[in-house]
């Protein structure tokens, strides 16, 4: 049972550590538009220079 | 679908060849414009592609992005280039294109208030799961002390989690006890209290249950239905907004050097204001200068084009046609004939039935309901028991199993699913109850001139003219720019007629044109002025030489879909009324044309209002359709209504819904949806109250573990939204 308390904290800090990615793409603007996105990724105008 | 090569443009993007020009031109690149247009009728890969390869190509711009989801693109621009162009450029390619004013858009462009929900929402999610993987192990039998360490590892997680997230529902909560009233989030507020301070208290004195997951998960999926709602709203306030943002009313003020532009909330009584063919009257005055016709039919719904000379009077809001007159301010902004009609519609929207929502009207029975409950079980528990322990634990059960989790998703998750379904067909969802309401409706009453109809008018009867006036109709009609003669053009040139030689052709604003055709007097224009007798509906008038005058007739044009959209309601039984300002026998054409049966012509404004407050009154849900000022009224005082996108934004404002295209057909749609979406918050309520009532004796028994809570609260609040989706 000691292991507890080490996967404890870890599970914790990786938990931690998806809404810290989660934070950042909300700053970033990654849900502004998810439709537009959705359809950007298919074209190849868009394959030398993401944006 | 293969990508777009750019043949103006060798780099594959013009925006960072003009950056280091920006760079260099330092602070003056910082101030650049930054433009915004609305553009409604984008929908795939390609207009994305297709839009900012045109917006980029034009010169001065640096960047262009589209934003599918909003349906706008944001352009950065050079201080030289205004929207319109970029407009007609776009408009030009086939994609429909307004400016927007981003000064308005700024609010919503930040959005905070959305952000910080969303984020709340994310760690109340994080929160959940991680709670919920150290309930697993409590579950599974864990005893003593890794029970215990469990539990505190989960108060340690959860109470923070509980303070941040919950705050929407502490602050309304408070807000209502304060008033003396109670609303969703008071039951809530306790809930979340009550399981967080029972369970705080159970693991200190190493007991086997905690509620830790039960608060945060109530948290979580209370919070998803806050945010959906937020959203439907945010997007309704943003669309009305952007409509709002189409019109900039402003007026050119005649000073002693020349004329100033400047905004009508600026303009005093005795200003001289100039008003150019094509333009909006901004006031209420007189003419002093000039000649012109006016296009009343957003005041009036006449489409006959009225006579104006110095003298005459005219009110805000009517558009002129043919010849530039300066007007004498009377009145401007609150003061005039358009702000009057607006007061009316304040006093339609006063008397307009109190709608209760089905959310409002399960709130009202659910939340004394719940209270009752819960304090009757710790009650009889206390009385039972004689422990108080025992019985804060069951209240706590009992709250958190009645926490109205799923009903907090019923309704906003049916609406998003029912508004993305619109937005796509192109409606817009203003109001947050609309579509129950529109669910309801039974009289849909349509309003003629701009809704059923739409754009020039068709000339009729070409054919009874002879060929040389055929001739000299053309040459005559090209000479201005009215909008019948620009009918009457392009109807005969579709004909295949050739224009005669005419010399010494002149426009008398206000009048018509006048010309010499092989040395006889020819004339185009108004009744009056070629002594000729009017017919009833719209015409204009041709004279060659001393011949008697002819008269060529106008029909509306229908706007796409008008037909099908009739059709459509009347095949699903509803009653269909025009009432049109117009006058009869114009209304009467149309109407036949249509094969509608009721109809009311040459309405006031407040008649029109009257008229579907008759209907209401005889027991009628009605749907009001329609766009001008005249309106406006009308539109406030139905059950619910719509307004097509090109009505003025008084009538939007005064809508529940828009449409975004030209079409009139997502009105049928608009209803279909309403109906299937009434009844899914129907069902929804249904599987709420079950589960609900399932667990409910459960809890006051003492049967209920925390296991079963939050089986309860997962699996209702997962059906629910599955249920919604079933919408899209």
């Amino acid at each position: 049972m000691e292991i507890l308390g080490l996967l404890i904290p870890i599970s914790l800090l990786l938990g931690a550590a998806g809404l810290a990615a989660f934070w950042w793409m909300l700053r970033k603007g990654q849900f502004d538009d998810p439709e537009g996105d959705a359809h950007r990724i298919l074209r190849e105008d868009y394959d030398d220079k993401p944006k | 679908m293969t990508a777009f090569a750019d043949p103006q443009h060798p780099s594959a993007c013009p925006a960072c060849d003009a950056v280091p020009l920006a760079e260099q031109a330092a602070g003056k690149a910082l101030t650049e414009a930054r433009l915004m247009l609305a553009m409604p009728g984008i929908h795939c890969a390609a207009c994305i592609s297709g839009v900012e390869r045109i917006l980029r190509s034009e010169p001065g711009v640096r960047d262009a992005r589209v934003n599918l989801t909003l349906r706008r693109a944001s352009v950065e621009a050079g201080p030289d280039i205004d929207a319109e162009m970029l407009c007609a450029a776009l408009n030009a390619a086939g994609y429909e294109a307004h400016q927007l004013d981003p000064g308005v858009l700024a609010a919503t462009e930040i959005d905070a208030r959305g952000r910080a929900l969303l984020m709340r929402l994310a760690v109340a999610v994080f929160a959940m799961m991680n709670v919920m993987l150290l309930s697993v192990a409590v579950w599974s039998g864990a005893e003593g002390v890794t029970r215990d360490m469990m539990h505190w590892i989960s108060a340690a997680i959860a109470i923070p989690a509980v303070l941040f997230c919950g705050q929407p529902f502490y602050a309304s909560a408070f807000a209502a006890l304060r008033g003396g009233r109670l609303n969703m989030d008071v039951p809530i507020t306790l809930a979340i209290a009550l399981a967080v301070g029972t369970s705080l208290y159970e693991t200190m004195l190493s007991g086997e249950y905690a509620y830790f997951d039960a608060a945060i998960a109530l948290c979580t999926f209370l919070l998803a239905g806050r945010y959906l709602d937020y959203r439907t709203r945010a997007n309704a306030r943003s669309a009305a907004q952007e409509l709002a943002a189409l019109e900039v009313p402003r007026a050119l003020r005649l000073t002693g050097q020349g004329t100033e532009t400047v905004a009508v909330v600026d303009l005093r009584p005795g200003d001289l204001v100039r008003v150019l063919p094509g333009g909006r009257i901004p006031v209420d005055g007189i003419v002093v200068e000039g000649n012109t016709e006016l296009d009343r039919s957003i005041m009036t719904g006449e489409t006959l084009p009225a006579a104006a000379a110095p003298g005459d009077k005219v009110n805000a809001g009517e558009a002129n046609l043919t010849g530039p007159i300066t007007v004498q301010v009377q009145a401007a902004g609150r003061d005039t004939e358009l702000a009057r009609i607006g007061d009316l519609v304040a006093v339609a929207e006063a008397g307009r039935s109190n709608y209760t929502s089905l959310a409002d009207a399960a709130a009202k029975l659910y939340a004394p309901g719940v209270h009752i409950i819960a304090v009757l079980a710790a009650l009889g528990w206390f009385a039972y028991t004689m422990d108080l322990r025992v019985a804060l634990n069951i209240a706590a059960a009992v709250l958190i199993i009645t926490c109205p989790c799923a009903l907090g998703l019923a309704v906003p998750a049916v609406t998003t699913a029912a508004s993305a379904r619109l937005f796509r067909k192109g409606l817009l969802i203003k109001d947050g109850t609309a579509l129950e309401r529109l669910a309801e409706v039974d009289t849909v009453v349509f309003d003629k001139t701009g809704t059923l109809t739409d754009g020039a008018p068709e000339p009729l009867g070409l054919s009874e003219l002879s060929a040389d006036e055929a001739q000299v109709a053309l040459a005559l009609a090209e000479g201005t720019a009215h909008p019948l003669a620009k009918a009457l053009a392009n109807g005969l040139r579709q004909s295949g007629v050739v224009p005669a030689q005419l010399a010494e052709l002149q426009e008398i604003a206000g009048f018509g044109v006048e010309a010499m055709w092989n040395g006889t007097p020819v004339r185009l224009g108004r009744a009056g002025w070629l002594e000729a007798k009017p017919v009833t509906t719209t015409a204009t008038y041709l004279r060659i030489g001393t011949a008697a005058p002819k008269a060529i007739r106008f029909a509306d044009q229908l706007r796409e879909g008008a037909k099908e959209l009739v059709e459509g309601l009347k095949a699903q039984g509803l009653r269909v009324v025009l009432l049109s300002g117009d006058v009869a026998p114009a209304v009467d054409a149309f109407a036949e044309r249509l094969g509608i049966g009721d109809l009311v012509a040459e309405a006031k404004p407040d008649e029109k209002a009257a008229e579907v407050r008759r209907l209401t009154g005889g027991g009628a849900r009605v749907l009001m359709v329609g766009d001008g000022m005249n309106d406006t009224a009308a539109l406030a005082a139905a059950h619910v209504s719509i307004s097509p996108a090109s009505a003025l934004e008084a009538a939007r404002a005064a809508s529940d819904m828009v449409l975004t295209g030209r079409n009139l057909l997502p009105v049928l749609d608009a209803m279909a949806t309403a109906g299937k979406a009434r009844s899914r918050i129907k069902e929804n309520f249904t599987i709420a109250s079950v589960y609900n009532l399932l667990a409910l004796p459960l809890a006051v028994t003492g049967l209920c573990s925390p296991l079963i809570a939050a089986l309860a609260m997962s699996a209702s609040s997962l059906t629910v939204s599955l249920n919604a989706l079933r919408l899209r």
